[in-house]
This record gives structure tokens, C-alpha cells and sequence, in this order.
């Protein structure tokens, strides 16, 4: 059982806030993703649960224990490291032991522990190794292991895929999501990339400027974004916008055509559709497309509609040259609606 | 396009002889005086004096055996050690925790903190020589080997501190941060994964220490009578003597540092290795 709380924790590095008012719970086991673009403060969050950075204020709890006045070792966390962190003057046995003869474990005991962690990352054949001689993915995975060993509450992982090449990455996506649901332990991993976040998470927590600005599953935060910023965020390429005035009873005009929408007192909104949720239609919006992108599961266009830049993702088989007009129409049910003002959806 | 390959052939061998004339030239700055007075030191007092010189030595021990027999010599050069080994462990000491906390803590004042160690070489010895032997003396420390060191110290100290905080910089934070969040404390981490990274560097700075506090003539002089250091006896002993003993003098002077200083070669090139990345 390991349950997180995070209670209005807020971080400054003088003058600049880098946190503001953080609550957070992650549930027992749940693999929590704190995702946002470099500087939005992720990395502090998870370095302040780690006990490697000290909050300006609030409380950190772990299953049920308060535990942010304590240092990294009493917390019953493990951390991977973005650079790995292998101890260059060990083995990879001794790296993966280090924290467990730390607690005095008997030499039969850490030997185990350290062969089953090994082999659960596939590098039983390296301990005998030194950093030095190991390549990046290697690291990585005596890296992850050495964490494993630890059977910690909670696995604190910090962009550990981010130094890796593509193709080892995604093997190391795949493996690593495998590793920890079998572990059981509750895990936070902090990335910039949203496709992990998307592929690894139970949940994700949208981060922005120093706040939470949505936490929930990856697939409401792609459908149901909370606030504009995540759905401009979220989504290779994110969501389009384009202003929609209100024609009364829920009616709005969106680029010249009448869509239903939230039946609000607002006389504008904003209209958000994904790109690859617009289908070509005889009678739909009008634009004049700009770039045609050929990306062999689909064609990206990139067009203007009524002087706004919006992007479609159509059928490959789709014939269409740049400045030619065309026209689609959004699947009704995917339309979002965004307040302009306060940035908050509205349904 | 890389601008050597880009140069016409002439004038890259040019370069290239240039480079070589250089190196011979420091070689022979550094091994030309060595040389010279390792001829002289084995020859005896005769073929010192004598003209033409040859250029190999005789292996006549007269000179050599003479310091040998010299009174006091011994003492000289076990006081110089005991000095150079307290200057050492002292400069460690105290300038491996400063070096840490450069690296690794911001602090108000750190550029002028790291300004003012190096303004600490900038200070006269000289000038400093009298109202120090007058407060050794008033404090007993004048001509004890804990007094020297405590100058060779101050001297060897931005030394000390400089290169053990670039070895901490050198090692990244995240290494000691991993240690913590392995069960270590602050103390531990740096036990067990700092400081054997960086012991080799440690070492070397402690080597600079010794050998600054081994070549230090003036402080000693002035600052001890009866204990005197190899240099400063040395100093005393041979303004007057013959100039086969003053090689000779040399010779014992020169050889323990070049010695000690060859059998801890790997860990000097392991300190800039390490300060140069």
C-alpha cells in the first residue's frame, strides 16, 4: 500500500514561483505521469516527493505518513535518474546492491536480490561490468534494476527514457510499463513526451506554469481537455481553434456554418476540434489548404480557414493539392467548446 | 571544413615543425639544468672546476658523501618531510571541504570567496615575514614544524581548493543525489561513492602540496633556527661553499621530489584529467 498525497505544496527559487499550490493524490500502484513542457515545474514536484528539494510550504504524505521533513533514504522511494546515475566505480552488482547493502542486508540475500532484479531487466549477463563499459540502454536498465532492488513504495522516475535513441526507447516504453504493473509499486515518471505519457500512464497530470491544469486518464485528458492549454498541448498536432459566435439557444456560427453547442449566456467561444476528427463533406467549412503532407497512414493538411490556421488529418487516399479549397465538417460528437476569457472548457 | 586541412602542405608541416621545436625546447628547459646537475653532483670537486667539462659523470660519491656526513643534513631532511606531509594532510583538510562546498552549494559571495583564495597568492610572503615570526614567536610557534606547515598550508591551500573543486564539479550531482535515495545520508554518499571517485585527484593535489611546501625556502629561513627544513639548511649551509657542494646540494634537494614525484605520475595526470573536463 502506497498511497501519495500532495496538500498545497508551493516552490520558490526566490522571487519565482515554481510551484503553485500543487494537490495531488496518486492512489496505491497507480502509474501517475507528470507531463508538461521543460521549465513547468514537473521535475521539482517529483524532486520534492523525492526529498532532493525542499517545498516552500505544504505536505508531502506517504501511506498515511507525513514525510516531506524527511530525508531521501527514510521515504521508502526509489529514484531513476535522467543520466542514468550508475555509480562509475562499482559493478553492476554492486550498483544494484548498493542501496541494499546500505541496509546491512546478508551477502545470500543481496545476491538473490540483485540476480532476480538482473534478470527482470534482462542484464544478468553484465554484472561483472562497469558503467563505463555499458551503453546507454544498458545503464538505463541497471539504473531501473537498481530501484527495482530497492522494493520500494515508490518508483520516481524522472524523463529516465529521454537520453535513449527512438527505437530503443519505444522497446524500453514497452518493458519498463510491463516491469512496474508486475512490481506492483506506485510510480510517478515525469516526461515532456506525450506519446510516453499517453502509452505508460493510468493517469496523467497536465502540468502548466507551475500548476496542475488537468489530472485524469490519458484518454479524457485527449478527449475531454479541462482547459484550452491542454488541448493545444496534447495531440501531434494538438487541437484547432477557431472563434464561434453565438447565435442564441445553443446555437453558435463557427467559419460561416451553424453547430449546436453549450447553451451559455457567452457571446463567444471557442471552437475545438481534433485534427484527425474532420471528415471531407460537400456542404462542411470551407478552407483553402496551404501544405500537403503525405505521411503514409494519413495525409496531414495544413489550411486557412477564414484567415485561421487549422490542420486535418484526411484518408491517404485523399487528392488534394496545395490552394485548392475544400470542404469538411468535424464529427459532431468530438466538437469541444472553450471559454476565451477564463480558457475553461464548456459544455 | 576544418581549417588545418584547409591550409597549403607547406605550411602545415610548418606548423608541425614548429609544434616539435616547442617540445624539444620545454623538454630541454626542464632536463638541460637536471642534467647539468647530475654531472656535476657525481663528479668529483676537480672535474666541477675543471674546463673542458665532460658531459658523463665520473660516479665519484666524494661530494655526496660529504652531505652525507654533514651535520644536521639528516635532521634537515626529516624535519622537511614532517613539513611537507603536516602542509599536505592540513591543505586536504581544509581545502577538500572548501573545494566541496564551491561545487556543490550556492552561497552569497562565492565569486568573491573564490576571488579572494586566489588573492591570498597575490600577498607578498616577504611582506608578511616579519609580523609573522613575531607572532610565532609570541604564540611558541616559531621554529616548530607545525608552524612552518601552517604557512606551507596557507600557501598550498588555493591550490588545494581550486583543483578538489574541480574534481567535485566533475562528478555529477546526481551521483551523490542517487545515493541518497539509496539509503545513504549526506555524510555516507560522500564515503561511499565521492570520495573514491575523486581520490585520485585528492591525491594528486596532496602531492602539489608536499612538493610546494618541500620547495619553500624563504618562509623557512625565516621562521626556523634550529629545525630547519632541507632548503632553508641548505640555504644557510651552501652560500659559502665550494661549488661542487652547492650541486651536490641541489642533487639532494632536486632528487626526493623528482622521485616522489615519478612514482605518483598516473595520479597527477589523473588530476588534470579530471580538472580539464
Amino acid at each position: 500500500m502506497a498511497e501519495i498525497q500532495i496538500k498545497k505544496v508551493q516552490k520558490w527559487f526566490g522571487a519565482y514561483q515554481a510551484l503553485d499550490a500543487i494537490d495531488l493524490t496518486i492512489s496505491d500502484q497507480e502509474f501517475m505521469v507528470l507531463l508538461g513542457a521543460s521549465g513547468c515545474g514537473k521535475t521539482t514536484l517529483l524532486r520534492i516527493i523525492a526529498g532532493l528539494e525542499v517545498a516552500t510550504q505544504g505536505e508531502v504524505w506517504i501511506n498515511g505518513k507525513r514525510i516531506d521533513h524527511l530525508p531521501p533514504k527514510d521515504r521508502g522511494i526509489a529514484m531513476v535518474f535522467q543520466n542514468y546515475a550508475v555509480f562509475p566505480h562499482l559493478t553492476v552488482f554492486e550498483n544494484i546492491g548498493f542501496g541494499l547493502r546500505m541496509q546491512r542486508m546478508p551477502n545470500a540475500e543481496v545476491k538473490a536480490r540483485v540476480e532476480r532484479n538482473a534478470e527482470l531487466m534482462h542484464i544478468e549477463q553484465l554484472l561483472g561490468r562497469y558503467s563505463g563499459e555499458l551503453s546507454g540502454g544498458q545503464r538505463q536498465r541497471v539504473a531501473v534494476a537498481r530501484a527495482l532492488a530497492m522494493e520500494p513504495d515508490v518508483i520516481l522516475m524522472d524523463e529516465p527514457l529521454s537520453n535513449l535513441d527512438a527505437l530503443l526507447r519505444l522497446e524500453m516504453r514497452a518493458e519498463l510499463k510491463g516491469v512496474l504493473a508486475d512490481s506492483k509499486t506506485t510510480a510517478i515518471y515525469v516526461t515532456h513526451d506525450q506519446v510516453e505519457a499517453m502509452s505508460l500512464a493510468d493517469r496523467i497530470s497536465v502540468m502548466h506554469e507551475g500548476r496542475i491544469v488537468q489530472a485524469a486518464d490519458p484518454i479524457s485528458v485527449y478527449r475531454n481537455p479541462e482547459e484550452r492549454f491542454v488541448a493545444s498541448f496534447i495531440g501531434n498536432p494538438p487541437m484547432n481553434f477557431l472563434p464561434a459566435r453565438s447565435e442564441g439557444k445553443g446555437s453558435w456560427s463557427v467559419a460561416g456554418q451553424s453547430f449546436e453547442g453549450p447553451k451559455t449566456d457567452l457571446e463567444a467561444l471557442e471552437f475545438a476540434i481534433r485534427p484527425e476528427d474532420m471528415v471531407l463533406a460537400e456542404n462542411g467549412i470551407l478552407a483553402t489548404a496551404k501544405v500537403v503532407e503525405p505521411l503514409g497512414a494519413h495525409v496531414l493538411v495544413t489550411c486557412s480557414v477564414g484567415g485561421h490556421s487549422f490542420r486535418a488529418i484526411l484518408n491517404s487516399d485523399t487528392k488534394i493539392k496545395p490552394g485548392e479549397t475544400l470542404r469538411f465538417s468535424p464529427v459532431p460528437d468530438r466538437i469541444r467548446w472553450f471559454d476565451p476569457k477564463s480558457q475553461v472548457a464548456v459544455n | 571544413m576544418n581549417t588545418v586541412e584547409a591550409l597549403p602542405p607547406n605550411a602545415r608541416r610548418a606548423g608541425h615543425y614548429l609544434y616539435i621545436a616547442t617540445v624539444v625546447l620545454l623538454c630541454a628547459w626542464v632536463l638541460v639544468p637536471l642534467y647539468l646537475l647530475f654531472v656535476n653532483a657525481l663528479s668529483s670537486a676537480e672535474a666541477v672546476n675543471s674546463f673542458p667539462k665532460s658531459a658523463f659523470p665520473e660516479f665519484d660519491l666524494g661530494s655526496l658523501k660529504f652531505f652525507a656526513g654533514f651535520y644536521g643534513i639528516l635532521d634537515a631532511l626529516k624535519n622537511s618531510i614532517i613539513v611537507a606531509t603536516l602542509t599536505m594532510i592540513m591543505s586536504i583538510a581544509i581545502g577538500a571541504p572548501a573545494g566541496y562546498a564551491l561545487s556543490r552549494f550556492e552561497f552569497r559571495g562565492k565569486a568573491t570567496f573564490r576571488l579572494l583564495i586566489l588573492m591570498t597568492r597575490a600577498f607578498p610572503l616577504p611582506l608578511l615575514a616579519l609580523p609573522l615570526a613575531v607572532m610565532f614567536i609570541r604564540t611558541g610557534l616559531d621554529d616548530t614544524a607545525i608552524g612552518l606547515a601552517f604557512v606551507h598550508t596557507t600557501l598550498a591551500l588555493p591550490f588545494a581548493v581550486l583543483i578538489t573543486f574541480s574534481l567535485f564539479s566533475g562528478i555529477p550531482i546526481e551521483l551523490e543525489e542517487a545515493a541518497w535515495t539509496l539509503g545513504c545520508t549526506r555524510f555516507t554518499a560522500f564515503t561511499k561513492v565521492v570520495l573514491p571517485l575523486i581520490l585520485p585527484g585528492i591525491t594528486a593535489s596532496a602531492i602539489f602540496a608536499f612538493v610546494i611546501s618541500w620547495n619553500e625556502v624563504f618562509a623557512a629561513a625565516v621562521l626556523t633556527i634550529e629545525n630547519r627544513t632541507l632548503t632553508a639548511f641548505l640555504l644557510q649551509n651552501l652560500d659559502t661553499a665550494a661549488i661542487h657542494l652547492k650541486f651536490a646540494g641541489g642533487f639532494i634537494l632536486v632528487v626526493p621530489a623528482l622521485i616522489f614525484i615519478f612514482a605518483v605520475r598516473k595520479y597527477l595526470f589523473a588530476m588534470w584529467g579530471i580538472a580539464n573536463r
